[in-house]
């Protein structure tokens, strides 16, 4: 009984979460903000739809089953990568460096700085004369 | 209980399926189809893990292991190259 209120109370936690992160990507106001609903809100939701399907197999099938712990894994490694790249590509065709706050370095941000000197000091031998680098 | 419990995650995830389906159709611009594909990745994992919980079998966590590593790769893949106009370079 107790397994079957821990499994349920998870089951619509995450479901919860999960349609809150898919409303958030239409609700939110600019992408920068949309980016937190579905990498927080809906990881969460997969989260939790994962630990009810490991507590379903154990408690109701009598088998421990790592593959969610895997699938877990996997997402929570995967979210902010994504979410990183995609506020790259953002930045590189909708903003330009003064919507953007100061770096406080000669360098501009990353993905807007299209300079080609090394950075002073340089952190690698400069290349010599006649050799391609 | 669990049953009743299935049924309300299934709709939840259905219902924001259908509104990442919306964002992805109507987007303001490309970032942002790319996050919604992202998220209905996410939402299509989370049906088919329920679906394995409902029909009690463990067949269907390779399909949505599988569906997360795509999914993640796509969506890098397509990030690149709207930031740099090459995938590979």
């Amino acid at each position: 009984m107790i397994a079957d209120i821990l499994i349920s109370a998870c089951l619509v936690i995450a479901g919860v979460f999960g349609l809150v992160g898919s409303y958030g990507l239409l609700k939110l106001p600019d992408l920068m903000t949309r980016l937190h609903a579905p990498t927080k809100a809906s990881t969460l939701g997969v989260g939790g739809v994962l630990l009810a399907s490991m507590g379903h197999a154990a408690f109701k099938r009598g088998d421990i089953s790592w593959h969610e712990l895997l699938i877990t894994l996997f997402l929570f490694l995967t979210a902010p990568i994504t979410a990183n790249f995609i506020a790259k590509a953002h930045i590189a065709r909708n903003l330009t460096t003064k919507d953007l706050p100061p770096t406080g370095g000669p360098r501009d941000w990353a993905t807007l700085d299209m300079s080609e000197e090394p950075v002073t000091p340089s952190l690698t031998e400069p290349p010599q004369a006649g050799r391609p680098s | 209980m669990i049953a009743l419990a299935l049924v309300f995650a299934f709709s939840c995830f259905g219902i924001g399926l259908l509104l990442t389906l919306w964002r992805v159709v109507f987007s303001p611009s490309i970032p942002d189809r790319i996050l919604a594909l992202d998220t209905m990745v996410v939402n299509v994992i989370a049906l088919i893990v329920l679906y394995g919980m409902e029909r009690g079998s463990g067949l269907y966590f390779e399909a949505a292991l599988l569906f997360a590593m795509t999914g993640f790769v796509s969506s890098v893949a397509y990030a690149k190259f709207i930031l740099r106009g090459d995938i590979i370079e």
